[in-house]
């Protein structure tokens, strides 16, 4: 541990909406697309029940 | 004697084959995969947390750019799988288009949104990066354009898969774009080197030992090893989704959803 407190670590040398910045929008993006492709598998399940009523 | 040899080998090869080439077929690789996706997700946390630490904790600040170098962490990982990914990509529509098997144009096509995600990532955290070091969001050198390019691409190529209505033609359409697209990765890759951009350098190369700190080091590599098993995990789910959506008819899939309920 390199800091001296949490607010130091929060406070990043000055930097802290550059790097946050990048780390949030990093992690959000990935939850954003896990978020996607479980909407899309549960879409496509519904489609092939359809398919399956139907057939 | 030599008749007998060769039907011998010829089964014999077969039956080796089948055992690796099944899983050219959707249904043999859509419960593989499903299989793998717990595991490579778990791996990508594990990795990630520990990445992190090192990236956020450990690692010492840099002299000459404070702490705003921290970005690197997320940065060269995002901007490395961004090519590694269109490579992949490239690779896997040039199989579906010479051998026509549809599963490698599956996996070009699963492969895609994330290359992009990652694509717009390496730009949006390099845009971070490049307020506080050069002072400006972006700058049209060599480096950050090719990357845009890179973007893209990409966008270019789901475009074109979406707007085609047959898969197989929309598969052979996208994968002459991605080869053609291929020449523009060695360009981001060497852009550094060719011409004279303000995006600096590599640290890291596979010819000579990397310039930076060991701790530094160790937080990118590990980052990006969460990044890599993060991407196969997405490529793989998405795969999935892709094959329950072309194969919504068969009897597999049939028999798949009702175990599923």
């Amino acid at each position: 541990m390199i800091w001296d407190s949490w607010s130091d670590l929060i406070a990043m040398g000055g930097y802290a909406k550059y790097v946050w910045g990048s780390f949030a929008v990093v992690a959000a993006t990935l939850a954003g697309e896990q978020a996607a492709l479980a909407l899309r598998r549960r879409t496509a399940l519904k489609a092939a029940r359809a398919a399956g009523v139907r057939s | 004697m030599l008749s007998i040899r060769t039907s011998y080998t010829a089964g014999d090869e077969q039956a080796r084959a089948g055992n690796w080439l099944r899983y050219a077929a959707p249904q043999a690789f859509f419960p593989l995969a499903g299989r793998l996706i717990p595991w490579l997700l778990a791996a990508a946390l594990l990795l990630s947390a520990i990445g992190l630490y090192i990236g956020l904790f450990a690692a010492p600040t840099d002299f000459q750019q404070g702490d705003a170098y921290r970005i690197i962490f997320v940065h060269v990982p995002a901007a490395w799988l961004s090519m590694l990914i269109y490579l992949a990509m490239a690779f896997w529509a040039a199989v579906g288009l010479v051998l026509n098997t549809r599963l490698s144009s599956m996996m070009a096509s699963a492969l895609a949104p994330t290359g992009a995600l990652f694509t717009f990532l390496a730009l949006w955290t390099g845009a971070l990066w490049g307020k506080p070091t050069w002072g400006a969001w972006w700058v049209w050198d060599a480096r950050l354009t090719s990357e845009l390019i890179l973007l893209f691409l990409y966008i270019g190529f789901m475009a074109l898969q979406a707007a085609i209505s047959d898969p197989r033609r929309a598969d052979r359409a996208g994968a002459v774009l991605a080869l053609v697209g291929v020449v523009n990765v060695p360009v981001i890759y060497f852009s550094v080197q060719w011409w004279n951009t303000l995006h600096q350098g590599s640290s890291v190369s596979l010819r000579s030992a990397p310039t930076m700190a060991t701790l530094m080091l160790q937080g990118m590599l590990i980052m990006t090893l969460a990044l890599w098993t993060y991407a196969i995990a997405a490529t793989l789910q998405r795969l999935r989704a892709i094959v329950l959506e072309s194969e919504r008819h068969t009897e597999w899939v049939q028999r798949y959803i009702t175990e599923e309920k």
